[in-house]
């Protein structure tokens, strides 16, 4: 079905670009490795917990940045567990964000974590808007009956 | 969350019964299905405390074991608020019930000195994370070795 097939290659073009463009790595490859029959939706709830997750620890940073006396301590715990959510679902360039990020939590510079803040935000969403573009890809190539075409 | 086993055997003698410790609700996530998908029975709970407490190793509860936990690895985060792995790590060596439950410490971390720490605290493993497939089945085969591997294709 011609539908499908472009469906597929635009599936694969989109997964490839987006692992060039290093918004997503290696281990959303291993995520994938752990969806099958049984759990068939498995790469999108962890994603969900994802998003969860980063949306309430953006609201914390936003909060903690914005104290009289900021908690650096407190703004590096945040950024910490951000850090490793976005690498464990593979979202590259949040995760090197964060790594930045950690490195003005430790010199206590505002100014510099106020910027990372902004920066982190941008990538979060750009990565969020990207998954749920994958996520609606790969709806469209089932609904049409189609398989959705394994990547690496 | 927690699974107790009292009388009747819910466990197969042969699969593999793990305790996962992590306080980030995307990690515990994959490192269950992680398990899960090398056949292993997973518990997991969110900190320390709650991993004392399932083994039966917390203060507040006593030291008896009466419900025969039956836990054949201790895989946990280090760095998590509250009580540390390295910390739960020490508490589980420290006990006489599962001071020979091998047990394996997960960071982002990859840190030298920290990981030398673990490994001289008793730790088994130290698996840097991300997590990978690879990581479990490698973990689960040279515990467990090829006979308790069920079902991997």
């Amino acid at each position: 079905m011609e539908i499908v097939g472009q469906l597929q290659k635009q599936f694969v073009d989109f997964s490839t670009s987006l692992n060039h463009e290093g918004f997503l790595d290696e281990q959303y490859l291993q995520l994938q490795k752990l969806q099958d029959e049984s759990n068939p939706d498995f790469v999108c709830e962890v994603v969900s917990l994802f998003f969860d997750d980063s949306e309430k620890l953006l609201n914390n940073l936003a909060t903690a940045l914005q104290q009289q006396v900021v908690d650096f301590k407190q703004v590096d715990a945040h950024v910490h567990q951000f850090k490793g959510s976005s690498s464990s679902i593979g979202a590259q360039r949040v995760k090197n964000m964060c790594v930045a990020f950690r490195n003005f939590c430790e010199e206590k510079n505002l100014d510099g974590c106020l910027r990372c803040l902004q920066q982190l935000k941008h990538e979060y969403f750009l990565v969020k808007n990207k998954l749920e573009t994958l996520f609606r890809l790969e709806r469209q190539i089932v609904e049409a009956g189609g398989t959705v075409p394994v990547i690496g | 969350m927690a699974q107790n086993c009292e009388f009747s055997p819910c466990l197969d003698s042969n699969e593999v019964h793990v305790l996962a410790v992590d306080d980030s609700l995307v990690d515990r996530k994959v490192i269950e299905r992680l398990l899960r998908i090398t056949s292993c029975k997973v518990t997991s709970v969110d900190s320390g405390r709650r991993a004392l407490q399932y083994l039966g190793l917390h203060e507040d509860e006593g030291s008896a074991n009466y419900n025969e936990i039956k836990v054949d690895l201790i895989i946990t985060d280090y760095c998590m608020p509250g009580m540390t792995g390295f910390e739960l790590l020490k508490k589980i060596k420290g006990s006489s019930t599962f001071r020979e439950t091998p047990v394996v410490i997960m960071s982002s971390e990859n840190v030298v000195a920290r990981i030398d720490r673990c490994l001289e605290e008793g730790a088994k493993e130290f698996i840097v994370k991300p997590v990978k497939l690879s990581d479990v089945e490698r973990l689960k085969s040279s515990m467990f070795g090829q006979a308790r591997i069920q079902g991997l294709n």
